[in-house]
């Protein structure tokens, strides 16, 4: 494992996800003086408090302007500085998305963004904090790599990941408070391979972010309860995101479903949808996500489960697509 | 002070060399934004024929003095500028604007020699100038930034988060200029959405403003002499307005708005490149009485 930060079960239990960001960027701050944090008013939402402890210097606050974010964060990377820009989602995808575009992505500059409070974890704040089309905007954008962990330790693998490596990263982390997938780092975290969470050969429910925890719950389940062996895959990266993983998967389950805390339009589900049907390989294929819609206002679990993204929206979906059969003949209506 | 005349006129000729080959790129690509790219000429001439230290056989030199071109749409007077410094081929202007060219209406740095921000989105350059200033100080280098936007490129409120943090920052070590050449595409600034005061708005943003004739060198370079002076330790930023005509040199289409974009013909380049040698002459008398 790179980097010289670990983390304990302790510390993931004491600590939200963006309060390890907050950690894991202070000890590459440390390390290295050409590396800079820059923010928005969110120095203290964002977490980055451990960062003000060792080198407040290198903390550029702009004030509550995302689009000067962007554009002082590419000047710093043109001249040789290493900026970690975070903030809300919503704001880093959508408010300055003229900068993150041209500033960042099309001049391809080494800016790392970490984008909190993402899907509907800021989920009492309503849909002006919510960010349920960020994924399908940023995607969309070329030259940046782009990474939903799954808990603190992964979103701390994915900061290493993207401090190893040039280019854009916009990592999209939730508010914090996120319960625990791994035990720790040591999993073979690697940009663009999903990592295999449950084995399964009967479906494969393919997530990211909080989703993912949800996934392992309902397979756990499903096991259980009716005897259906669930493949889940933590697609931590949806750009480049892993081909080989989903057309396996394809092969193998032929019957997908993918889980967001994003619109099922352009997010993870349309990524992967996108190597189905290039690929040429049909199989049962469900996205779940929020339906074109504008997500309620309410604690964060509450919205996954209206929407259906939570252990019992995936069992319920599971079992649905468990119905689809795969017969040779012409009949149509009765598969999936 | 003025210039000395040697100098002065030594300016004015490359400057006349560089209007001729922004109006030779122009009928080349058969069009172009001929306006605002003339109107900024004089500014482009003094950046790389005086103040800049910058290394063409070393672009990315780490040392080097930035220039950020916000208002990215003058890239038909900014390419001829890099090219005939010898950062880029003079021949990839007969290029400009065609397919397959690296050479746009809009310059790509990672394609572009020499140009140290990809722009064409207005409202964009100040902050990308604010982060290198920034940088600057954070690494310890005495490197100096310059950022030209337009007029009525202001309008976008993204320029006026840059003016906050050049001021909050005390960043000095980055000069803004502001060639107000009173155009934009629909019209002149004032009607279309009023900018003045102008220089007022600049001082209650914390800068050190100054509003000078932009299209004169001598007076243009004391305006930057004075700002460079004031940029070793941190206070508040400057800022430059030039007071510029649109179509600078050309007195056809001098200060007409409707200039912003525009093709020309055999006819126009032939009175149009006249219209440039007459005010060269023009430029040089003045250069001769007012030089030092």
């Amino acid at each position: 494992m790179a980097g010289g930060f670990v983390y304990t079960a302790t510390s993931q239990t004491d600590l939200s996800t963006s309060e390890i960001y907050g950690k894991a960027i202070a000890d590459i701050m440390q390390r290295d003086p050409k590396v800079v944090a820059v923010t928005a008013d969110l120095a203290k939402s964002t977490k980055l408090g451990d960062v003000l402890k060792v080198c407040p210097e290198r903390v550029i606050n702009v004030g509550i302007a995302e689009q000067d974010m962007f554009g002082v964060a590419a000047g710093l990377a043109r001249a040789g500085i290493t900026p970690f820009v975070s903030g809300f989602s919503a704001f880093t995808s959508m408010r300055a998305c003229d900068q993150l575009h041209t500033d960042i992505c099309y001049q391809n500059v080494n800016a790392k963004i970490i984008a909190t409070h993402s899907g509907t974890s800021f989920g009492q704040a309503g849909s002006t904090h919510h960010a349920i089309v960020d994924l399908a905007i940023v995607r969309a954008m070329p030259n940046i790599t782009l990474i939903v962990p799954a808990d603190g330790y992964e979103t701390a693998n994915a900061v290493n990941a993207a401090y190893d490596n040039f280019g854009p990263y916009y990592i999209r982390i939730n508010r914090g408070f996120d319960r625990v997938l791994y035990e720790n780092m040591d999993y073979g975290f690697e940009v663009g391979k999903a990592v295999e969470i449950n084995p399964g050969s009967d479906i494969t429910v393919i997530a990211c972010g909080s989703c993912v925890l949800q996934a392992k719950e309902a397979a756990k389940f499903l096991e259980n309860a009716d005897g259906l062996k669930v493949r889940v895959l933590n697609m931590h990266t949806i750009k480049p995101i892993d081909k080989e993983a989903i057309l396996k998967a394809v092969t193998e389950t032929r019957r997908i479903i993918t889980v967001e805390d994003h619109s099922v339009i352009g997010g993870l589900g349309s990524a992967v949808a996108e190597v189905v049907v290039e690929a040429g390989k049909g199989c049962a294929f469900k996205k779940l996500g929020h339906q074109d819609k504008f997500a309620p206002i309410g604690l964060h679990e509450d919205i996954m489960a209206e929407v259906g993204i939570d252990a019992n929206g995936i069992i319920n979906a599971v079992r649905e697509v468990m119905k689809a059969d795969f017969e040779e003949d012409d009949n149509w209506d009765d598969e999936f | 002070m003025a210039l000395s005349k040697q100098e002065w006129l030594a300016l004015e000729k490359k400057a006349h060399e560089l209007r001729k080959l922004t109006l030779q790129t122009v009928a080349w690509a058969g069009s172009g934004h001929i306006g605002g790219g003339m109107s900024i000429l004089d500014l482009l001439t003094v950046m790389y024929h005086k103040y800049l230290n910058i290394k063409v056989e070393d672009p990315k030199w780490e040392d080097r003095d930035r220039f950020i071109l916000s208002k990215g749409h003058a890239a038909i007077s900014y390419a001829p500028v890099l090219c005939d410094k010898g950062f880029n081929d003079v021949e990839m202007l007969k290029t400009f604007n065609l397919s397959g060219s690296k050479m746009g209406m809009h310059l790509d740095s990672n394609k572009v020699v020499g140009v140290d921000a990809s722009t064409g989105s207005l409202g964009h350059g100040v902050s990308i100038a604010a982060g290198t200033a920034l940088a600057a100080r954070i690494l310890g280098k005495d490197y100096l930034t310059y950022v030209a936007t337009g007029d009525g490129e202001l309008g976008e409120g993204s320029n006026w988060e840059g003016f906050m943090t050049l001021n909050h920052y005390k960043l000095s070590n980055c000069i803004v200029f502001i060639d107000r050449n009173h155009c934009m595409i629909d019209g002149n600034t004032e009607d279309v959405m009023k900018l003045e005061p102008l220089a007022d708005k600049m001082v209650a943003f914390g800068f050190n403003t100054v509003t000078v004739d932009g299209n004169n060198i001598s007076a243009l370079c004391e305006a930057i002499d004075a700002a460079v002076a004031r940029s070793k330790e941190p206070c508040a930023p400057s800022c430059i307005i030039m007071d510029t005509k649109k179509g600078a040199g050309i007195k056809t289409i001098e200060g007409d708005y409707l200039w912003h974009y525009g093709g020309i013909d055999d006819a126009m380049f032939e009175k149009f490149n006249n219209e440039l040698d007459e005010d060269y002459k023009v430029r040089c008398e003045r250069a001769e009485k007012e030089g030092e």
